[in-house]
């Protein structure tokens, strides 16, 4: 049911990915994403795909898994892909039918672009998959540290984002057990018409909403039972340490934009429109 | 008129690194108007068992009937089974909604296609049967107590003139008191309506006072199944997975290996102590 959702999860595993620093997996999903971005071609997408199955390969993630995590972003995707490929004009027309024309331009943006927001998110959840909520947070933290100069109060960010993360799963179970509870009462999610299953949704919302303001006051007061006023001197149990493999990390990767970059801007080659 | 499983088996998140066998080839019948009660350790699975019964999770494999038909068949309705089949969660409370009580009551019996007028004749009855103070029907139920909280969710699911009421540790977070008065209250009902009754705890103490029939479930199994006399006798086997028999027990099983003429088996502070004041009658006896 709605625990289904994988994306934004960690999954709990041994693996050289999740060994890394989590600065360098935030750091190097980043230029994963940029890489995306500085090219349009199919040697381009090729050179995208065997890096990513290489991470995923190294990260003990079982695929399917990942494949779960694309699950939300299908209506996202199936837009996309209609809108480019009926309003995208350009190239030779492939197929004509009454006020529908579909170009080889259509034809090619759309394919890619559904590529492309596949990869965003299996790349940005193999981040999250592979790196535990306080990890990601403290990777961040670290990183952004510099602009605490600027009086950016990063610390106060970054334990807000953890917080809101270690939520997630909390509140999506919550939400399943009070679906249950009124789905025992007779409650009906799935028929009727928009307004009626907005409706329907009420007894759910209202006791959600109740406990995480319940939940949020709890965590408040355990936070400052335990003496937490912010990161000014907060000293950390794990300090983050960069190690060899950490630099072979941003090594590869700065070697694998390297060459999309060159392959997918320089090389020309093409395979029918694509 | 009664439920039936057969074979039962369920996993959590198959195929994933949260796997996790919670059901393993669970059989029994509960038959109509039995008062029946639950046990476990936490993650013991009873949970996850008793939302089977009225269909809210789907077994991997096996059967569950209910009045002899299959609820997994594809024309099996299963709302009517759901209002059939009254589940009260854990911590119910936190289902509440509604601006007042009533209303809240009024849910259940309102999902069920009944009329207002006849929606609120029957929450008044549930909210009567829990013994919900009739002053407070109006106020808001997230200004109640948390016993109070308890009977009008409890009252929510009654409201729907269940054949079947499962509650799952319904006195969790309450103090002695209120356990007491739920589950008199609890007890009652059973008696007064002849309504079957699941009581699903981990406290042999609560339920050892009420129930027919005691099932022990360990691991995902089902490891005891009987009166609460004859669970009890397996003490020992109970310590060793974590739970423990009523102290009357103990108590008995002490006195009989200190040889009085008691009956171990006595499972309520009633019984123990008439056991108790006949063993000491008979010495007298013999003494004199």
């Amino acid at each position: 049911m709605i625990r289904d959702i994988t994306i934004g999860q960690y999954y709990p595993a041994q693996s050289r990915i999740h060994s890394l620093d989590p600065r360098v997996k935030i750091v190097c999903t980043l230029l994963f994403l940029v890489s995306l971005f500085i090219q349009n071609s199919l040697l381009g997408y090729v050179c995208a795909t065997v890096f990513l199955g290489m991470v995923i390969h190294l990260s003990n993630v079982p695929l399917k898994y990942i494949l779960k995590g694309l699950k939300p972003i299908v209506i996202l995707l199936l837009f996309t892909v209609v809108m480019n490929l009926f309003l995208t004009r350009g190239g030779g027309t492939l197929e004509h039918f009454w006020i529908f024309t579909i170009t080889e331009e259509g034809l090619r943006t759309s394919v890619f672009m559904a590529v492309r927001l596949m990869y965003l998110v299996a790349g940005s959840s193999i981040m999250t998959f592979t790196t535990s909520p306080n990890g990601l947070t403290d990777g961040m933290e670290k990183l952004l540290h510099p602009l605490n100069k600027v009086n950016v109060p990063v610390h106060e960010v970054a334990m807000m984002m953890s917080i809101a993360l270690r939520f997630i799963p909390i509140l999506l179970e919550e939400t399943d057990k009070i679906m249950k509870a009124q789905m025992a009462r007779g409650a009906d999610f799935e028929s009727g018409n928009i307004i009626q299953r907005a409706k329907a949704m009420v007894p759910i919302l209202v006791p959600l909403f109740v406990s995480a303001f319940r939940r949020a006051n709890d965590l408040a007061l355990a936070m400052e039972a335990r003496c937490y006023h912010g990161g000014e001197g907060r000293t950390k149990m794990k300090p983050l340490k960069y190690h060899g493999r950490d630099r072979a990390a941003y090594t590869l990767t700065l070697l694998y934009v390297v060459i999309i970059f060159v392959v997918g801007r320089f090389v020309p080659f093409k395979l029918w429109i694509f | 008129m009664s439920i039936t499983l057969e074979h039962v088996n369920y996993v959590y998140s198959p195929g994933t690194a949260y796997e996790k066998q919670a059901l393993k080839d669970v059989s029994f019948e509960i038959p109509q108007g039995q008062f029946v009660g639950i046990i476990g350790h936490t993650g013991s699975g009873k949970s996850t068992l008793i939302q089977h019964l009225n269909g809210l999770v789907k077994a991997t494999s096996g059967r569950i009937l209910y009045e002899g038909k299959n609820i997994y068949d594809n024309d099996y309705d299963m709302r009517k089974l759901r209002s059939q089949v009254g589940l009260v969660f854990q911590y119910p409370e936190y289902q509440l909604f509604e601006v007042d009580v009533l209303t809240d009551v009024c849910f259940g019996p309102k999902n069920q296609g009944f009329s207002p007028e006849e929606c609120e004749k029957n929450a008044r009855e549930a909210l009567e049967l829990v013994g919900f103070p009739e002053k407070y029907y109006k106020q808001s139920p997230f200004e109640l107590s948390g016993g109070q909280k308890r009977r009008a969710a409890i009252a929510g699911v009654l409201a729907m003139k269940p054949k079947v009421l499962i509650l799952d540790e319904p006195t969790a977070g309450l103090d002695p008191k209120g356990r007491d008065e739920i589950l008199d209250q609890i007890e009652k009902l059973h008696r007064e309506t002849g309504m079957t009754v699941v009581l699903v705890s981990h406290s042999m103490e609560d339920v050892a006072r009420y129930v027919d029939r005691i099932i022990v479930m360990n691991h995902g199994e089902k490891m005891l199944d009987g009166t609460p006399r004859e669970v009890f006798r397996h003490y020992r086997e109970l310590e060793k997975v974590g739970l423990a028999a009523p102290q009357v027990t103990y108590v008995m099983h002490d006195l009989k290996a200190h040889g009085f003429e008691v009956d171990p088996d006595a499972t309520t502070i009633e019984e123990a102590a008439d056991e108790i004041m006949k063993a000491f009658r008979g010495k007298e006896g013999a003494l004199a």
